[in-house]
């Protein structure tokens, strides 16, 4: 079998009996990354020499007799939003482009102990803020599965990757949908694990009380080994919780929700909603009750208050994080001629190395948090943020997850929504509860929309540290999906093959 | 504060404040579509949520403590290799006093 073709875990299992080498499994990503990405454009930065030391050295290990973790040799994407110690980490934007960061994000180095092999650096929003990579100060990734469609984002380099076959897994960040969104558009499963479930240390901040790292595969399972490999305690960051890793990896291999109380969240639904996405998620609650769930609706009455309530909090806390970015210390700096004092050189700075949606956050979150406006905006958002946990905390009184499609339509079209705001930040609709929430959530490819034939996600939300029912609820509804077609849904992606 | 609630005066003061030098070309661009995010956002205003406590970050976790311990650190070398102005192992800065 091809390698790039493998999931993560036969490459594991293939690794591990040493039927095949890492070098072998990390060459052949490379040279499907050089067949393909050019037209994908996934990566910022492609790390071939160190990737192969890296695979050099795994091997080297297991010649010896060390046992390895089970991702040792297994290859991973990595968003430019983690710091690498000797790879650039530039988060898309101009103002970091050539930085090469002092240390490695605490997910950095979790990948390099478990012996994955870091391909490189994925393109992605700038800052982690929009819904297609078109906000990429380095130009948008493509959709494989049709090179004039956006793959999503913010995370959207990883999840084309993933999708292109040049890597079977990636990370990415989650904010307010930015792994479970691309992955939907892609054909993907990506996962928002519990906030404070994976360290945020070396990540760089978008908005604090929300950015939440967090895997991607072609399987639930590929994606569950990721999870599990990334996550537990890190005591780098305080709002790492300090609690054991929820069993997923176990979860996704028994599949079975007999028994489990699903519900249909009634607000994420009707207008708006693409009706090849309401069709095929449908689709899905039918089969998850033919294999033995429990399906209510339950209503989340504050749910439709959630966008809104982001699009402040998110944007008043970038507005203070990006605040470091002043050109004093790292980064870019303009204009520094000996006539201009540290003011003046910061605003040109951040006016030439910010991109349009960077600069209207900035001053929209400097807006929400003013003086005067700050009970109406912030505080009023913060208020129904309180909300939208209450209305989870009743539905999880009820049922053990939540469902609902994971975006409300299939991959748009580059340059569609790149100047419409309220339009792009739509596409976030159905993944922002959960991130207010910081709860855990994971989108799973449920079939293609009639209508266009691109791929449809549905999303699976759980409680705070029960990360493992969104692995026990997407395991089956794949298993019975790719029973019913006969091939995973991905072997149907035309965009790289046509 | 129903039909406008942002100018473009407005804008250019926050944009100020924010450390961004942007043109005219650009305050033309952005302060009609912050006029619009705004006039969204301030939905929120709608929902009734009286004696609702806020919510800054979802994990209920609070002063989180550690042992004041020694433990390497960048050198003075790592923490200056991306500096835009290095002199005698400082960064250098533009001035930051104007002439008054």
């Amino acid at each position: 079998m091809e390698l790039t073709r493998m999931t993560a875990a036969e490459l594991s299992a293939a690794l591990a009996a040493s039927e095949v080498s890492a070098t072998e499994v990390t060459q052949a990503h490379l040279d499907r990354i050089a067949a393909v990405d050019d037209r994908v454009h996934a990566f910022l930065h492609v790390a071939a020499d160190s990737a192969l030391a890296q695979a050099a050295d795994v091997d080297t290990r297991r010649a010896a007799g060390e046992r390895l973790a089970p991702l040792a040799g297994v290859p991973v994407a990595v968003k430019d939003v983690f710091t690498t110690e000797n790879m650039p980490t530039t988060c898309g934007s101009r103002i970091l482009a050539g930085w090469h960061p002092p240390y490695d994000a605490t997910i950095t180095q979790r990948l390099k102990q478990a012996g994955a092999i870091i391909l490189g650096k994925t393109n992605m929003d700038e800052f982690a803020m929009g819904s297609s990579t078109e906000n990429s100060a380095f130009g948008p990734s493509r959709n494989p599965w049709d090179l004039t469609k956006v793959p999503g984002g913010s995370s959207g380099g990883s999840a084309a990757a993933v999708a292109a076959y040049a890597a079977p897994l990636a990370i990415g960040t989650d904010t307010g949908g930015s792994i479970r969104q691309p992955a939907a558009v892609c054909g993907i499963v990506g996962t928002k694990p519990t906030y404070g479930g994976s360290s945020r240390y070396g990540v760089v901040a978008f908005a604090s009380s929300l950015d939440t790292p967090g895997p991607f595969g072609r399987t639930v399972l590929d994606t569950a080994l990721l999870h599990e490999a990334i996550s537990g305690h890190d005591p780098m960051d305080s709002t790492s919780i300090d609690a054991p890793v929820p069993p997923v990896v176990a979860a996704a291999r028994e599949a079975d929700v007999s028994g489990m109380r699903i519900g249909v969240v009634s607000e994420l639904s009707g207008d708006g909603y693409q009706p090849g996405v309401l069709s095929r998620f449908a689709e899905a609650v039918e089969l998850l009750e033919s294999l033995g769930a429990k399906v209510s609706e339950v209503s989340c009455p504050h749910f439709g208050y959630a966008l809104p309530s982001y699009y402040l909090i998110a944007p008043s806390e970038a507005s203070s994080n990006l605040a470091r970015f002043d050109a004093m210390r790292y980064g870019l700096r303009v204009g520094d001629d000996g006539t201009r004092d540290a003011e003046e050189v910061m605003a040109l700075t951040r006016e030439q190395g910010f991109g349009a949606e960077v600069k209207r956050r900035i001053i929209l979150g400097a807006y929400a948090l003013s003086s005067g406006y700050y009970d109406a905006y912030y505080g009023k958002a913060q208020q129904v943020r309180t909300l939208i946990i209450r209305d989870f905390d009743a539905a999880f009184g009820q049922v053990d997850v939540l469902v609902s499609p994971a975006t409300p339509t299939t991959a748009f079209g580059l340059g569609e929504r790149a100047d419409d705001p309220m339009a792009m930040y739509l596409a976030d609709l159905c993944t922002i509860p959960s991130d207010l929430a910081g709860n855990a959530a994971i989108s799973v490819p449920c079939g293609l929309a009639p209508e266009d034939g691109l791929p449809v996600g549905l999303q699976v939300m759980a409680p705070a540290l029960a990360d493992d029912r969104l692995y026990r609820v997407a395991a089956a509804a794949e298993a019975a999906l790719v029973g019913r077609w006969g091939q995973p849904l991905l072997a149907s992606a035309k965009g790289l093959t046509s | 504060m129903a039909c406008m609630p942002i100018t473009r005066d407005e804008v250019a003061y926050l944009a100020r404040l924010s450390r961004i030098a942007l043109s005219d070309a650009e305050l033309d661009h952005l302060a009609p579509q912050l006029d619009q995010i705004i006039t969204a956002v301030g939905q929120v205003q709608q929902v009734a949520a009286e004696g609702i406590p806020p919510t800054s970050h979802a994990t209920g976790l609070t002063n989180v403590f550690r042992d004041d311990e020694p433990r390497p650190c960048l050198t003075p070398g790592q923490a200056l290799a991306a500096a835009p102005a290095v002199e005698q192992q400082r960064f250098k800065v533009p001035r930051i006093l104007g002439e008054d």
